[in-house]
């Protein structure tokens, strides 16, 4: 017997798996509903699905519980979250409501529909016995064999059909991926004259941190003028807005230049155009 | 261990995916709402299996799962193909038949 056989057997062990593994999954549903941002509900569920396949393994399902890992936390949650990559990390939420009183209405319906679940299936199993697995799962040496065995026997043709959802399933993905082109596809030369005739930077953007004291990917460039290049900085960590304050990496500059006595903040420059005094 | 206690942990599962689906905008968490109430069906099958002492309920939840996967694929393609063509994200946004 392996490890989980005697844990799935013993009651205390079961009972201590049941209640830490119960409340994470508690708390992963309950992070995923009130996290504002969609990266954070999808790590939240993943939390969710592995401590659902630890009790899976408790309950002496074995293959569903490694199947439940591979499967949900493995392949769909990493498929939701590239998907959330592509469609946008930073969409949030909004809280208006366009039907009025939803909100109210919906955790009336959810706690009423809680209260009716719990109330009648739960205290309809009251006095149960757990029952046990081993004449099943040793019938046929494990449970993945007998898992196996009624796959391949009693639910043969549902298996089947599923072979043809998943085709149809694989199917559908590649034509609602599908992009036709109308238009030819620019040449080299084409796409070139274009970027030309818009009235923006025609070159490379700025590496970030160029010129700067440190060049990690939040630090901006340095212009010629010592201000910052916020464009040389990426899209996302800028509407993010974590980018690394300039003004530490100017300090050390400035106190590098003009000896320790002196702040940043504390120079004034004078413009020699205008006359002009400006603070750094 | 009892099985009730399993069937609530279910039942609690499932009200919150219901509730998310009721409550949230984004059309990616509905989405995972809708996941997270297929694993508290799951969990339960899961559970009727062991007090019915046969393998039958685990085959029923390895189907679920199987279905719940050509969805998720088929879904996310839709879901994507709305934000190519109206840049919506929200369940909200794509409203067009309603004018």
């Amino acid at each position: 017997m392996n490890l989980t056989s005697t844990l799935a057997s013993t009651n205390v062990g079961e009972t201590v798996v049941f209640w830490i593994c119960g409340a994470l999954a508690v708390i992963g549903g309950l992070g995923m509903l009130f996290s504002r941002k969609a990266v954070h509900s999808a790590l939240f569920l993943a939390m969710t699905m592995v401590n659902l396949a630890i009790l899976y393994i408790s309950l002496q399902a074995q293959f569903l519980g490694m199947v439940q890992v591979i499967v949900y936390t493995g392949a769909v949650m990493m498929l939701f979250l590239f998907v959330l990559m592509i469609v946008g990390v930073d969409a949030s939420d909004s809280l208006v409501e366009t039907i009025k009183g939803q909100r109210w209405a919906s955790i009336l319906i959810a706690l009423g529909f809680a209260i009716l679940l719990i109330g009648a299936i739960g205290n309809g199993l009251a006095g149960t016995q757990a029952g046990s697995l081993d004449t099943a799962n040793n019938a046929f040496g494990g449970n993945v064999q007998g898992i196996a065995h009624l796959i391949f026997t009693r639910y043969v043709l549902a298996f089947e059909v599923t072979s043809a959802l998943l085709i149809t399933a694989a199917l559908g993905a590649v034509v609602l991926a599908h992009r036709e082109r109308h238009t030819p596809k620019p040449t080299q030369k084409e796409m070139s004259i274009e970027r030309f005739k818009l009235d923006t930077h025609p070159g490379n953007l700025p590496a970030a941190g160029s010129y700067a004291r440190h060049n990690a990917v939040d630090t901006p460039a340095l212009l010629p003028d010592g201000a910052a290049a916020e464009i040389s900085v990426p899209g996302p960590l800028r509407s993010r807005g974590s980018l690394r304050p300039v003004n530490e990496v100017e300090e050390a500059e400035v106190i590098e230049v003009y000896g320790d006595g002196i702040r940043a903040g504390e120079i004034v420059e004078t413009d020699p155009d205008s006359g002009q005094e400006t603070q750094r | 261990m009892n099985p009730q206690s399993y069937i609530v942990l279910s039942a609690i599962l499932f009200s919150i995916g219901a509730f998310g689906v009721l409550i949230r905008r984004n059309a990616i968490v509905v989405f995972m709402c809708i996941e997270l109430m297929l694993n508290a069906s799951n969990l339960a099958f899961v559970t009727f299996a062991k007090m019915h002492g046969n393998l039958d309920g685990q085959v029923i939840a390895f189907f679920v799962m199987v279905v719940a996967a050509a969805e998720v694929v088929v879904g996310l393609a839709i879901i994507m193909t709305i934000f190519r063509t109206r840049r919506a994200g929200s369940v909200d946004e794509p409203n067009l038949l309603k004018y």
